[in-house]
């Protein structure tokens, strides 16, 4: 199942990133997952929410340039070569990955990773034949 | 003073009026030519003026209209050629306001006027046939590069046609060749300047002792500074395509100012608001009219710089009036390292990418010794997608069209929408931070 990350353009300005976060904050809605994607001069944060409706209307409404990406989450062994007994799986199938970045808490022993995928449909068929869990926005809401 | 060269001494220290003479008559033939023009005939026509003879003398030419770089827009690309193109041997062109470039042809003589006026300009600093010019103009449609080449080796000089940029070559030649005469833009030299040493090529180890200093207007201070920091000396040199290029004013050995080449172009100051004639000493747009270019007629072009002559005559001995430094420009013309840029050629360009919003800013200040240039866009929000590497892209995209237009890289910046300050006028999108020394 996919998941809503929320991308936001920011340009290089001092307090721009706490501008996004103090907006979130303010209304009780929680950062799960964040990275950000940075160049020269402007970066592009993209974060997973507990409540992805409610804060894209909400950066959209405070004038940030905000949008929808559809990423999917997974659980990974959170020991020595985990990710990369994947990364393999993946990698044998074809799947490009276009980045990845981990949550801040997980669900069990193991880890979560946010993955970016070219192509998420088959990218989902490949993880599920491999009974690799892949979380629902519920269990994201839930965390 | 004793020793002053000279290229052409009978001319350049001429009585007054036989300064006129010569203007008026080459005067009458230009009209002549300018008739040949669809650009010119109807103007001189609706003057009065419809045979070289209808030019009693140099006052008439203030019946002529002015003709501005805009008139050149709307004539290319040939609406001011007076020539058959078999007879044109060369094309010469700069950037115009927007997208449509002012082009400017030669003819073979007319090539071989300009040259000789390089060739007086450069005797004038006091180069000789034995120095080793390194041109570090850049070469191709802008006049700068080959316009000196040319002179040069009418002087009898070697001449190295390096060519722009590269400093890390350009001083590596200096070098290898003991360089002694170099042509290249005050900020560039002071750039030069500031990498020396650092592979290990050292002042000490040059042989510079002359630079024509020129594209691009500059302070007394700044020719101090070069003068002081590379012990050579500084000369001052003025020029636009449209009336040739470099040659049209160049100081002497006194460097007191720019000999303008009167028996080549009829200089006239104007007040820019009404059109009136000035007199010397006064500050206003200089206007010129070209005489000796049969191919590319010119008469009375509005150079929107701003400047005077003096009237008093000079140390070396010249007669030809004096041109102050350009103090400034009547529009909007933003000179970057040399290069000519309008603002409208930018907005322009990025007005016709859908990712960049209306709203943008052009800002200007100096990395060192050179100029930078940043243009500022704020992003249309509902084409963002996301991905930073498309913002990337979009970026680089914006670099390629505004080079494929103006010829120099700018930085851009990408902004949030509502992030730039609005402006209601043109003029007030650009933000020049330069020094004013």
């Amino acid at each position: 199942m996919k998941i809503t990350q929320i991308s936001v353009f920011l340009e290089n300005r001092k307090g721009r990133l706490y501008d996004v976060c103090s907006l979130l904050g303010n209304h009780g809605i929680n950062i799960r997952a964040l990275t950000i994607a940075e160049t020269e001069s402007f970066g592009v944060l993209r974060i997973v929410v507990d409540k992805s409706d409610q804060a894209i209307k909400l950066l959209r409404e405070n004038q940030f340039v905000a949008n929808f990406t559809d990423v999917v989450a997974i659980e990974v062994p959170d020991k020595p070569g985990g990710l990369a007994s994947i990364l393999k799986t993946l990698a044998e199938h074809d799947v490009n990955i276009e980045y990845m970045y981990g949550f801040v808490e997980k669900f069990s022993d193991k880890a979560l990773l946010v993955m970016r995928f070219e192509d998420t449909d088959f990218a989902q068929q490949v993880l599920a034949k491999q009974n690799i869990h892949v979380v629902t926005s519920k269990e994201i809401e839930g965390l | 003073m004793t020793d002053v060269p000279f290229w052409n001494r009978e001319v350049e220290t001429a009585e007054r009026s036989r300064i006129e003479q010569i203007q008026l008559e080459r005067l009458r033939q230009t009209i002549g030519w300018a008739l040949k023009t669809a650009l010119y005939r109807k103007r001189l026509n609706q003057a009065g003026i419809n045979a070289p003879d209808d030019i009693k003398s140099l006052g008439d030419l203030r019946r002529i209209p002015f003709t501005t770089k805009d008139d050149l827009r709307v004539s290319f690309p040939k609406g001011h050629l007076a020539v058959d193109m078999g007879e044109v041997l060369r094309i010469h062109s700069s950037s115009g306001t927007t997208g449509i470039p002012t082009v400017i042809y030669y003819c073979r003589d007319d090539v071989d006027h300009w040259t000789d006026l390089l060739a007086r300009s450069i005797v004038a600093t006091g180069a000789v046939a034995t120095d080793i010019f390194q041109n570090m103009m850049t070469y191709g449609f802008f006049t700068g590069g080959l316009g000196l080449h040319y002179g040069a080796e009418r002087v009898g000089m070697t001449v190295i046609p390096i060519g722009g940029g590269n400093t890390k070559r350009q001083i590596q030649t200096m070098k290898d060749f003991q360089t002694t005469v170099v042509h290249v833009t005050p900020s560039y030299l002071l750039h030069i300047h500031s990498k020396l040493g650092e592979d290990g090529i050292e002042l000490k180890d040059l042989a510079l002792r002359k630079a024509f200093i020129g594209a691009e207007p500059h302070s007394e201070n700044t020719r101090r500074k070069i003068q002081d920091l590379l012990h050579i000396d500084a000369y001052n040199s003025y020029g636009l395509s449209e009336l040739n290029g470099p040659g049209v004013a160049f100081e002497c050995v006194c460097k007191k100012d720019m000999h303008l080449w009167e028996d080549a172009y009829i200089a006239e100051i104007i007040d820019p608001q009404t059109g009136e004639n000035l007199k010397d000493g006064q500050e206003g747009e200089l206007v010129l009219t070209n005489v000796v270019r049969r191919a590319t007629p010119m008469l009375r072009y509005r150079t929107r710089d701003l400047a005077f002559l003096h009237p008093q005559g000079c140390d070396c001995g010249r007669t030809h009036r004096r041109l102050s430094r350009i103090l400034g420009r009547t529009d909007d013309m933003l000179i970057i390292n040399g290069v000519n840029v309008f603002p409208s050629q930018i907005e322009e360009k990025i007005m016709k990418i859908p990712e960049v919003a209306t709203n943008y800013q052009i800002h200007v200040d100096k990395k060192g010794a050179l100029d930078r240039l940043t243009v500022k866009v704020e992003i249309y929000p509902k084409l963002f997608l996301g991905e930073a590497t498309k913002l990337e892209a979009l970026k680089h995209k914006i670099v390629e069209e505004l080079r494929a237009s103006i010829t120099i890289s700018p930085a851009v910046e990408l902004h949030e929408p509502g992030s730039l300050p609005v402006y209601e006028g043109k003029a007030k999108r650009v933000v020049d931070e330069r020094p004013k020394d």
